[in-house]
C-alpha cells in the first residue's frame, strides 16, 4: 500500500529549481501531498520538504532520480518516527460574540492562538504536528468553518539522546 | 579584458576544444553568429535544426567528444526537443545553446519566444539560462563537464539576446566546483570482490555489456576480462562494437530482434554481469521471465539504474573501464589464492548448440526475385573499408544493420536505440563523417525514415561531407507492417508508402548527390563498389527491397524471452529445442 514519505530535499536556492524538483516527482505520476520551501540559514541554499505518496520501491527510484539533479545538494529521508514535523494552520471560524469564549477555550487547550477578531468570525493559528491540526480542525468544525489555510509540512530529523562518552574523554 | 556576451560564448567554446558547430542562425541568436566569423570553429550549416541535434549526436558517437549545436529561440528550440530527447535516452555527449528573447521580454509571448529550459527540462541531463553576461564562461565551462562526465548527457544552454549583447569582464574558471554533482568513479572495493567470487563461482556466466562500457572507452578491458574469465560475451543494440563479434566469445545482440544464442543464453544463464546496460524492456522482453535463474552483477555509473528493474544481487556503481580493471585484479587475486574457474564445459556446449542450430537466416536470394535486404546489408557489410562506420535510422533496417554487419571495432555503430528516432541516420551520419572524416560512413536507412531528414543531403554536399547512404527501401513502414501482419491478421493500416515517389535517385541528384537504383541481385554489388569509389560527394543507393521480408528473431511485445520465435526454416529445430531446456531447467 502507499505511504507518506517526507523528504527533506537540500537545493541551490536558484530559480527553476523547485520546477525541476516538482516536475521529477510528477513525471512519474505521483502526487505531491505537501511542499515547503525556504531558504536555509545560507542564503546559497534552500530546503525543499516534500511529502510524496507512494510505495516504498518507487520512492527509492524517485529520491535516485532527484538526487541526480545537478542543482539538488542532498536528500534525507525523514520517518515519521526519526524526526519531528510542523505545519502550520491558520482557520477562520464563525465566533458570534456569545461564542467567543467557548472557541478561546479550545484556543487555550490546544495551545493556539487568535491572530485576528471580527465581529462574527475569528481567525486562529496554530503550528504543531500535522495530526494535531487535524484534530483542532475537527473540534473547531460545529462552530462553522470559514476557510482554512495549511501550509507544508517542514521537518527536521531528531536529535541523538545519547550523552557523548564523557567517562572515556575523562579517563584519558 | 572587456567582451560582449556573444564573444564570450564563442571564446567560451573555443577554450572546451570545440571544432564544429552544427546550426541554424536566427533573430535571438544573431549576436553569436558575428564573432563566430573570427572563430577557428568550423560552423555546418544544416537545413533544419533536428539536423544539427541529430549530427551533434553522430559526431559524439563516434569521437566521444561532446557534439555542439547553436540554434534560436522557439521553433529553433521545439526542433532540438526529439535529438536532445534521443541524446539523453542514449547518453551522448551534447551541448546545446538556444538564443532566447531578451531578458525583458521574457514571458511576455514575445516572438519567436518559448519556454525553452521548462519545455527542455525532462530531456536534459542539465539546463540553464543564462541571465547575465558575467555568467557566460562559467555555465559553458560547466555544461561541458555535466555533459561529459558521469552518465554522459545533453546539456541546453538558453541565452538571451541582450544577455549577447551586453559586456562582460573575460575569464576562465581554474576549476569547477558544482555541490551536487560528483559523479562516482570507482565502486565499493567490498562489491568489486563479492563480484570476483560469484563469477568465480559462476557455472552458466554472461556477460551483459551495454553502451556504458563505450561511455567509458572500456573495450579493451571488457577483452581481457572476457577472455581471462572465459565468459561469452552480448553486446546490447548500444553496445554493438564493444566486443568484437568475431571473437570466439561473441554472441551478438540479445533482446528482441537479437541471435537466439544470445537471448537464450542470458535466459539460461546463472549469473548475469551487466556492464553499462539498463535492463531495458527491449531486452528483457516480459520482465517476470527474463533470466529466471540468474544472479545478477550490475555495474553502472548512474546510481538510480540500480534495481530500477532488476534488483541485483551485487551492485557496482562506478566508470565501467575503473570497475572492469578492478575486477580484473580481484578475480586475479583469488586466482593466485588457490580459487579456480568451476567446468563450465556442458554451458559451452550448449551455447555451441544453439549456435549451430540457430544462426541468423532468411530466405535464399532468387537469381529473379525481389531483393533480400539481408542480402543488402551482407553485401554492403564484405565490401566496407577497414574502419567502416555505419549509421542507421529506426525500424527493420536498423535490426538488419545490427544482425549483418560485423562489428569488430568500437565507436563503428551510430543509431538511435533508446528514443527509436525515425529519420536519425543521414544527419547521425553527416556528424559522423564530420568526426572522422578519414572513415568510409554509410548510413542504412528505410524509405520511411530516409523522407523525415534526407533534406540534410544538401547541407552534406555543400559542405562536402560525402557520406554514402543505403535505402532499404520497400515501399513501407516495414516494422510497422511486420507487427501488422504477424499481430493484426494481415490488416494492413496506413503502412504503405509508394512504390514511384519520391524518385529518389532524382532527389538525390537534385541535392548534389550521386543517385544509383538497384532493383535486382546481379546490380547490387556494381552499386556498392560504384558507391565506394565516390569520395566527392555524397552517394544514395535505392535499394528496392522485398516488402515481405521480416525481422527474426523476435520475441513478441510482452512475450517472455524462453517464447522467441525464429525464421520458418528453423521451427521445427525450435520444438525440440526447448522441450530440452525445460528438461535442462535444473543443469
Amino acid at each position: 500500500m502507499a505511504q507518506l514519505h517526507t523528504l527533506s530535499v537540500l537545493v541551490e536556492n536558484k530559480f527553476g529549481v523547485l520546477a525541476r524538483v516538482a516536475s521529477l516527482v510528477s513525471r512519474r505520476g505521483y502526487n505531491i501531498e505537501s511542499l515547503a520551501v525556504a531558504p536555509t540559514d545560507d542564503p546559497q541554499y534552500s530546503r525543499i520538504t516534500i511529502v510524496v505518496d507512494a510505495d516504498s520501491t518507487p520512492m527509492d527510484q524517485i529520491v535516485k532520480q532527484l538526487n541526480k539533479l545537478i542543482n539538488v545538494i542532498d536528500i534525507i529521508e525523514l520517518s515519521p518516527e526519526d524526526s519531528v514535523a510542523r505545519e502550520l494552520l491558520l482557520i477562520s471560524v464563525t465566533a458570534l460574540p456569545e461564542r467567543r469564549a467557548e472557541i478561546a477555550e479550545l484556543v487555550n487547550i490546544f495551545d493556539a492562538k487568535i491572530v485576528n477578531v471580527g465581529w462574527d468570525q475569528m481567525t486562529i493559528a496554530l503550528a504543531d504536528p500535522p495530526e494535531k491540526l487535524d484534530d483542532f480542525e475537527d473540534l473547531l468544525r460545529p462552530y462553522g468553518i470559514v476557510e482554512v489555510q495549511r501550509t507544508g509540512r517542514v521537518a527536521l530529523p531528531k536529535l541523538k539522546r545519547e550523552a557523548p562518552q564523557l567517562r572515556a574523554v575523562a579517563a584519558s | 579584458m572587456e567582451l560582449t556576451g556573444a564573444q564570450a560564448l564563442i571564446k567560451s567554446l573555443e577554450m572546451c576544444n570545440t571544432e564544429v558547430i552544427f546550426g541554424l542562425p536566427g533573430g535571438c541568436i544573431l549576436p553569436a553568429y558575428d564573432p563566430l566569423l573570427e572563430s577557428p570553429i568550423r560552423h555546418i550549416l544544416v537545413r533544419h535544426e533536428q539536423g544539427a541535434g541529430h549530427m551533434a549526436e553522430g559526431y559524439a558517437h563516434v569521437t566521444g567528444r561532446p557534439g555542439v549545436a547553436m540554434v534560436t529561440s522557439g521553433p529553433a528550440a521545439t526542433n532540438m526537443v526529439t535529438p536532445l530527447c534521443d541524446a539523453y535516452m542514449d547518453s551522448i555527449p551534447m551541448v546545446c545553446i538556444t538564443g532566447q528573447v531578451p531578458t525583458a521580454a521574457i514571458g511576455t509571448d514575445a516572438f519567436q519566444e518559448c519556454d525553452t529550459v521548462g519545455i527542455t527540462r525532462s530531456v536534459t541531463k542539465h539546463n540553464e539560462l543564462i541571465m547575465n553576461a558575467q555568467d557566460i564562461p562559467r555555465i559553458v565551462a560547466e555544461a561541458f563537464h555535466i555533459a561529459t562526465t558521469g552518465r554522459p548527457g545533453p546539456v541546453l544552454i538558453d541565452v538571451p539576446k541582450d544577455v549577447l549583447q551586453n559586456k562582460m569582464q573575460w575569464y576562465w574558471p581554474d576549476a569547477i566546483d558544482l555541490a551536487g554533482y560528483h559523479p562516482v568513479m570507482n565502486a565499493d572495493p567490498m562489491s568489486i570482490r563479492r563480484a570476483a567470487e560469484l563469477i568465480l563461482a559462476s557455472t552458466r556466466p554472461i556477460l551483459y555489456v551495454g553502451g556504458g562500457v563505450l561511455k567509458a572507452r572500456a573495450a579493451v578491458e571488457l577483452k581481457d576480462l572476457a577472455e581471462l574469465c572465459d565468459i561469452h560475451v552480448v553486446t546490447t543494440l548500444m553496445a554493438r562494437g564493444a566486443f568484437p563479434d568475431d571473437h570466439r566469445l561473441a554472441l551478438g545482440m540479445p533482446g528482441m530482434h537479437g541471435n537466439y544464442t544470445a537471448i537464450t543464453a542470458m535466459q539460461q544463464s546463472d549469473l548475469l554481469i551487466n556492464l553499462g546496460a539498463r535492463f531495458d524492456d527491449r531486452v528483457t522482453g516480459k520482465l517476470g521471465g527474463f533470466a529466471p535463474g540468474a544472479k545478477i552483477i550490475h555495474a553502472d555509473i548512474d546510481p538510480a539504474e540500480q534495481g530500477k528493474v532488476r534488483a541485483p544481487d551485487v551492485s557496482l556503481v562506478g566508470d565501467a573501464r575503473i570497475t572492469i580493471e578492478h575486477l580484473i585484479s580481484a578475480i586475479k587475486e583469488l586466482l593466485g589464492t588457490g580459487s579456480s574457474f568451476p567446468d563450465r564445459g556442458v554451458w559451452k556446449q550448449a551455447i555451441s548448440g544453439w549456435q549451430e542450430n540457430f544462426p541468423l537466416t532468411y530466405a535464399p536470394q532468387q537469381v529473379d526475385g525481389p531483393l533480400k535486404p539481408q542480402m543488402v546489408m551482407e553485401a554492403l557489410r564484405d565490401s566496407a573499408p577497414e574502419g567502416t562506420i555505419l549509421a542507421s535510422g529506426v525500424g527493420q533496417h536498423q535490426m538488419w544493420a545490427s544482425q549483418y554487419w560485423k562489428f569488430n571495432e568500437p565507436y563503428t555503430w551510430v543509431n538511435s536505440g533508446g528514443l527509436g528516432t525515425m529519420g536519425f541516420s543521414v544527419p547521425a551520419a553527416i556528424g559522423a563523417k564530420v568526426g572522422c572524416p578519414d572513415k568510409t560512413v554509410w548510413a542504412v536507412d528505410g524509405d520511411g525514415c530516409f523522407q523525415m531528414t534526407n533534406q540534410e543531403l544538401t547541407t552534406a554536399s555543400i559542405e562536402r561531407i560525402p557520406v554514402k547512404v543505403a535505402i532499404l527501401n520497400n515501399s513501407y513502414l516495414g516494422m510497422v507492417r511486420q507487427w501488422q501482419e504477424m499481430f493484426y491478421e494481415e490488416r494492413y493500416s496506413e503502412v504503405y508508402l509508394s512504390p514511384e515517389l519520391p524518385d529518389f535517385v532524382k532527389l538525390a541528384e537534385a541535392m548534389g548527390c550521386v543517385g544509383i537504383r538497384v532493383d535486382s541481385p546481379e546490380e547490387v554489388q556494381p552499386a556498392i563498389d560504384k558507391a565506394n569509389s565516390i569520395n566527392d560527394r555524397p552517394v544514395v543507393v535505392d535499394f528496392r527491397t522485398d516488402e515481405s521480408e521480416k525481422v527474426f528473431p523476435m520475441v513478441p511485445a510482452g512475450i517472455g524471452n524462453d517464447d522467441v520465435e525464429v525464421h520458418e526454416s528453423q521451427r521445427e529445430r525450435l520444438a525440440a529445442d526447448k522441450a530440452r531446456r525445460i528438461a535442462n531447467r535444473a543443469w
